[in-house]
């Protein structure tokens, strides 16, 4: 076991160094530093003068890839790609346009975002399993068939409507929460109630249906007709059997998320105001702070990496059948 | 006579392009009888051919928003001839109406007047707070106001009517279609359609079809005198723009496809066919850019081409060009983030494939690798690309609008689901609360994305021989 996971971890520093290399060409040589300067002082104060100095308090006046004026190891080290780049690998983002240390700030956003990311994907992940079981159990009826009609029109609604339009119900209709916001300590329920029940509500169409199609292909399966045969209830034959065969493909499903949990959600911290790593990402975005955006990326990387590794490590320990190899 | 300019876009190229390619794989099909039988399950399909119905009316108008033109300008006689600097389409000439008559503000749906009080100059001296007329809407009313409701809804009998004798017209080619198909005499071609006894599902077709018409005509007939969805913030009506972001969002979900298949069938049968270091490094190569998340991976890749764009204006000889050049942009870009998934199955199911019997002859008698790609192995694969284009559809239409929220979609000054909804985020927040813009963006969305949905569901049905 062990030595699989030091083979899974292995295996994923050469995707990360890609990944770095991706970025790296998408910010820094698609576009040279000269535009980026441009783009940031604006059109009026472009001189020689100002775009040089724009560079050299970034650090970006260096060569990008091999500096020829230096001696030794610094032909590598003192380079755009390993100072703004390869050091992300070790936690060092330098600084965002305003001056503040990106990784510091990374960790101070990191807990708000999961205040909301954690409770939705729990409470999500109940929600839409029990409200596909039920499906499942009254499959070929009526309430099946307007049930998957409910999941399939509720997919169809954009993601914004559920935020607008439940800020718009909730909030200013029947002011039952604050619109948006967020409170330190036990005063944040407040705040958090909302995005985390839009949260729940838009992601219950596509889960369920999909789930409830895992639930059907189990019920057809043999070893529920054995069950069945034996005489045990329809309701000890769902819940002991086909639930818990079920749950296998849909956890190990969801565990790849889990890491990413820590990024937060865009859209719902943006419109809510919560101060966590999506609003940062959006802030960023609006800004043009390429540092920020460049950092965000790779850290996505590395978590959905992490969620990879965990997906097949959860693999192995729920399904016996499954060998390292 | 006014000269006018034709203008082509590089998106009316690739669109038009799609619908040539959409052409050429229907004779395709037609020659192909597995396909066929296919295509006639997703044809005998109701809730799939009804979606189909109004996927097509959407289609319809965003291929009539694809060709595009420059007036020529007024001048003297001998002069060199300008163009205006404004790109119009056809859609545009249709609804001119729309597109010109523009109010001050805000006007709620069937308003006669605006939606805020403004100071008003009496004729004979002296001012008043009043919500001023409109200029155009309900102008035709003249003194009469109050009655707005009832001549809406006598213009909007009127055209009913109209649409339901089209509508009849259509019912009855429809059933001289099917009689001409069938010599039973028994039946006339009416009963069979009624009771869904034809192979085709006609009946969920027409029932489509007569609600429609019986909804857009009407709707058009009343926007010749009302803005039926009101207007927004500078005034312009939003049935205009509704109609304008058609194209957008059928532009986002067709394009990208179009743009990432290439791509994604080529590196996934070549992975799976010729395994060894080629899986290794395009299975490498896609789980590079399937690590980055995609958000985040559209976010860098948008922010580098605003870059480019802002530093290369002379590329661009109007600023729709440049709006067009930025939405192909996205479409790559989100082409790029979304082909991994379509390649890994391909890859999987190559891989089956190249051990089965029949490939294993074809290598015994030393046909060329390419030649069993081509012959053998892509006609089996067809299956999963065809529901792949068809599933991505609907996800790409709300991409483009979360996308556009965040400030990394289309152009600002392209009209799209996503920018209506950006620019009307804050009206909710108004006193009284201006909700017709964001209702009508989110309506039209969804009925866009639910019929690409149930669509996507009937192809899956029909072509996934699990499912059989």
């Amino acid at each position: 076991m062990l030595a699989y996971i030091v083979r899974r971890l292995l295996y994923a520093i050469p995707i990360l160094i890609g990944v770095n290399l991706i970025t790296f060409a998408l910010f820094f040589v698609v576009n040279t530093p000269d535009d980026m300067a441009r783009m940031q002082l604006g059109v009026k104060r472009v001189t020689a003068e100002a775009i040089q100095k724009w560079k050299v308090e970034r650090g970006y006046d260096k060569p990008l890839l091999i500096n020829e004026a230096a001696a030794g190891l610094a032909v590598v080290t003192d380079t755009v790609f390993f100072q703004k780049s390869a050091r992300m690998f070790v936690g060092d983002f330098g600084r965002a346009e305003d001056g503040r240390d990106i990784a510091r700030e990374i960790g101070a956003r990191m807990g708000p975002s999961l205040a909301i990311a954690l409770p939705t994907f729990i409470l999500g992940l109940f929600v839409t399993v029990t409200f596909a079981l039920t499906l499942a159990f009254f499959r070929a009826t009526a309430f099946d068939f307007w049930g998957v009609v409910l999941c399939v029109a509720m997919m169809s609604i954009s993601g914004l409507f559920y935020i607008i339009g439940g800020q718009y119900l909730i909030s200013k209709v029947w002011r039952l929460v604050p619109i948006s916001g967020f409170g330190a300590g036990l005063e944040a329920w407040r705040f958090l109630i909302l995005p985390v029940l839009i949260g729940v509500v838009s992601g219950i169409g596509s889960s369920a249906r999909w789930y409830r199609t895992i639930f059907l292909e189990e019920v057809s399966k043999d070893y529920v007709r054995t069950a069945r045969a034996k005489g045990l209830p329809e309701t000890i034959v769902f819940f002991r059997h086909i639930l818990r065969n079920a749950l296998i493909p849909i956890l190990t499903g969801v565990v790849v998320v889990i890491p990413l949990l820590f990024m937060g959600s865009l859209l719902t911290e943006s419109f809510f105001g919560i101060p966590g790593l999506g609003s940062y990402t959006i802030d960023a975005i609006n800004a043009q702070d390429f540092a920020v955006v460049r950092s965000m990326v790779f850290i996505g990387s590395v978590l959905y990496i992490v969620g990879l590794i965990l997906t097949d490590i959860s693999y192995t320990m729920v399904d016996p059948r499954i060998r390292f190899e | 006579m006014i000269g006018f300019q034709v203008v082509v876009l590089w998106s009316d190229i690739l669109i038009w392009l799609l619908v040539a390619a959409g052409a050429g794989v229907g004779v395709l099909i037609a020659k192909s009888p597995p396909l066929l039988a296919a295509w006639r399950r997703v044809g005998a399909n109701r809730v799939g051919m009804a979606s189909a119905t109004v996927l097509l009316a959407f289609v319809l108008i965003g291929l009539l928003d694809s060709l595009h033109y420059r007036v020529q300008m007024d001048g003297k006689p001998g002069q060199k001839v300008t163009y205006a600097i404004e790109v119009l389409s056809v859609l545009d000439a249709l609804a001119a109406p729309l597109r010109l008559r523009n109010e001050k503000t805000y006007s709620e749906p069937f308003a006669t007047r605006l939606y805020a009080k403004e100071t008003i100059d009496l004729p004979g001296g002296g001012t008043v707070r009043d919500y001023p007329r409109l200029k155009h809407g309900g102008k035709h009313l003249g003194e009469h106001e109050n009655e707005m409701l009832a001549d809406a809804g006598f213009t909007a009998l009127r055209a009913a009517i109209v649409g339901f004798l089209a509508w009849l017209a259509v019912v009855g080619m429809a059933t001289a279609a099917v009689n001409r198909e069938s010599a039973a005499v028994d039946v006339t071609g009416w009963q069979k359609i009624w009771r869904g006894e034809t192979a085709f599902a006609w009946n969920a077709v027409l029932i489509t079809l007569g609600l429609i018409l019986l909804f857009v005509v009407p709707l058009f007939w009343l926007a010749g005198s009302y803005h039926v969805f009101g207007t927004d913030k500078v005034g312009q009506d939003v049935l205009y723009q509704i109609l304008k972001s058609v194209r957008t969002g059928l532009i986002i979900g067709l394009v990208t496809t179009l743009v990432m298949l290439p791509m994604a069938v080529l590196l996934g049968i070549v992975a799976g066919y010729f395994r060894g270091w080629v899986d290794d490094v395009i299975q490498y190569l896609y789980t590079v850019l399937n690590s980055i998340p995609g958000v985040l991976l559209i976010a860098a890749a948008v922010l580098m081409m605003q870059v480019v764009i802002d530093t290369h204006p002379q590329w661009f000889s109007t600023a729709a060009e440049r709006a067009d050049l930025r939405l192909l942009a996205l479409c790559f870009i989100l082409g790029i983030t979304s082909w991994t998934g379509l390649c890994r199955l391909l890859r999987g199911e190559t891989l089956k494939l190249r051990e089965l019997e029949y490939i294993q002859a074809a290598q015994a008698f030393g046909v060329s690798n390419w030649r069993i790609i081509i012959r053998h192995i892509l006609p089996n694969l067809m299956h999963i690309v065809i529901i792949a284009l068809v599933m991505d559809f609907s996800g790409l239409v709300l991409a483009e609008a979360v996308l556009s929220y965040v400030g990394i979609g289309v152009d600002p000054s392209m009209t799209s689901f996503g920018t209506m909804i950006n620019n009307a985020r804050m009206e909710l927040g108004r006193e009284p609360v201006v909700w017709w813009s964001l209702a009508a963006a989110f309506s039209a969305m969804f009925i866009l994305v639910l019929a690409a949905n149930l669509f996507a569901d009937a192809v899956r049905d029909a072509f996934d021989p699990r499912a059989v």
